[in-house]
């Protein structure tokens, strides 16, 4: 992404605060509901109040929690299946055809069937979280293994490379890049599955906090919750953008 | 010939290996389970589903929320994404509130979905739209930029009105890329389509199988979780397939 100056930024901040105006006027005017639309301020109140007193801190919390344990699950997982699938011709023409299946299902259609194993608990929640977010990681690792470089493999085999040393020195690297970007598409299906499960399971978090605001038309908190969910989802992939940019530093010379 | 017969059946024996051993363990040491049945009552339940019209009904409604969604998504993401990619300057006047509003789940706005259209299609759809919304506003946004600029010029030169530029310039030049953006929407839609029905609304193959499960019916949960896996598949496929025949119809130039 290029650099912007920074006055370059001032009309892009401009446009966004009209498009807050346009809100703020909507709401005054009733062009839409009260029910549906609450003002900014009053969004900006709860939010602010929320915070301060407690509960959005402690939801916000629980719902990062939860999607930062099943994202490293899923991580972790994904690679290491990965990498034990990819390491052998034989596990990948087996089981890559299995795999293509399972992959474009809705990682939620899991949650009656995690429901029937786990019961409606945390556990429940944080399975579906790491099964539905497993898959980027574990396809891009696959991917790592089967574009490598045929010369790498000759380099491998000539300094007689353990198998372990082969995917941690050669395999992996080569495809940081790809399981880099999977683990960041990682990130976005944990956020959105925590915050499903936490709504059916009625575990605590920001899913449920929402669900819970609009079952009783307290349309502030649940606006003042979705700005919440969207910072989540913000800050945490400007993080893992940051933190690919770091790790990937060596790739650009 | 025989040799890649044999190669392409590898892929089946592991589900078939996994079928065999989930039937003998829910027929004999899981018997009580409320979560594993034996895939051949799965299998009966389903044929049940197909009788009495539950699953075409649930298919129907599911499918077609989606793609609603998908359609409205689709077309507003593709046009402001158009301009804000051939417009340098409203792409940069844009581009906070662009990245202020995309990072917001999708699901974040069931409940507000829920609030201002009840439970039914429109819910449904909607969250399908704005879920679809983002990504195709920054691919569509990532192919208008990549237009050539020489088409420009010709626009320019034909002095064409600017929506005789859009339609018969710059959209065209697009069309390889939009079909790209269209598969990945479709992928999101269905996706979303179901949580959304899981989650909250009440009809379609989302719910089937949330009712499947709060009746311990695990055969027949199983059966829809089977249905859902292979309308999933099948739907991508079917947008692969799409996206490559545009791709070489339009002389594969991405």
């Amino acid at each position: 992404m290029r650099r912007i100056h920074p006055l370059q930024w001032l009309p892009s901040l401009l446009v966004l605060a009209a498009f807050i105006l346009l809100w703020w006027l909507a709401s005054h005017h009733q062009w839409v509901s009260k029910v549906f639309l609450p003002t900014p301020e009053a969004t900006w109140f709860r939010l602010l109040e929320g915070v301060a007193s407690g509960p959005l801190t402690e939801q916000t919390l629980q719902t990062v929690g939860r999607m930062v344990q099943g994202w490293l699950l899923a991580c972790g997982v994904g690679v290491v299946l990965g990498a034990m699938i990819g390491i052998s011709q034989n596990a990948r023409a087996f089981l890559q055809p299995i795999l293509e299946f399972i992959r474009p299902l809705p990682a939620s259609a899991i949650i009656p069937l995690a429901i029937s194993i786990f019961g409606l608990g945390p556990n429940m929640v944080l399975f579906v979280v790491a099964f539905g977010a497993m898959w980027p990681v574990l396809l891009a690792t696959l991917h790592g293994f089967a574009s490598l470089e045929p010369r790498l493999h000759e380099v491998s085999s000539a300094l007689q490379l353990s198998a372990f040393d082969f995917v941690r020195k050669v395999v992996l690297p080569s495809a940081m890049p790809d399981v880099l970007a999977g683990m960041r598409l990682s990130m976005t299906v944990s956020l959105i599955i925590a915050v499903v499960g936490e709504m059916i399971a009625s575990q605590p978090g920001l899913g449920q906090a929402i669900l819970l605001a609009a079952r009783s038309f307290r349309a502030d908190e649940l606006f003042a919750g979705i700005v919440l969910l969207g910072v989540i989802g913000f800050v945490a992939n400007a993080l893992l953008g940051a933190a690919e940019n770091w790790l990937l530093r060596w790739q650009r010379t | 010939m025989a040799r890649v017969n044999l190669k392409s059946l590898r892929g089946a024996v592991v589900p078939v290996v996994l079928l065999a051993v989930l039937e003998w363990y829910a027929r004999g040491p899981g018997k009580n389970s409320d979560a594993l049945a034996p895939p051949t009552e799965a299998a009966a339940s389903l044929v049940g589903a197909v009788g009495d019209g539950s699953l075409l009904q649930a298919s129907f409604f599911t499918l077609g929320s989606a793609a609603a969604g998908l359609a409205v998504g689709f077309v507003l993401g593709v046009l402001l994404g158009t301009w804000l990619g051939l417009s340098a300057r409203a792409g940069r006047w844009g581009f906070l509130t662009v990245e202020v509003m995309r990072p917001i789940p999708s699901v974040a706005l069931i409940p507000l979905a829920m609030l201002v259209y009840g439970f039914g299609v429109r819910m449904e759809a909607s969250v399908v739209a704005f879920a679809v919304f983002w990504p195709m506003l920054v691919l569509a946004q990532a192919a208008a930029r990549q237009v050539d600029l020489r088409l420009l010029e010709v626009a320019d030169a034909l002095r064409l009105s600017p929506a005789a530029r859009l339609f018969k310039i710059v959209l065209p030049a697009m069309v390889p890329r939009l079909f790209v953006a269209l598969r990945l929407g479709v992928a999101i839609a269905l996706v979303v389509a179901v949580t959304v029905e899981i989650a909250a609304n009440p009809h379609g193959l989302g719910y089937a199988i949330m009712l499947a499960q709060q009746s311990l019916d695990p055969a027949l949960m199983l059966a829809w979780l089977f249905w859902i896996a292979v309308l999933g598949y099948a739907v991508n496929a079917g947008a692969l397939w799409v996206q490559s025949r545009v791709a070489r119809a339009m002389g594969a130039s991405v």
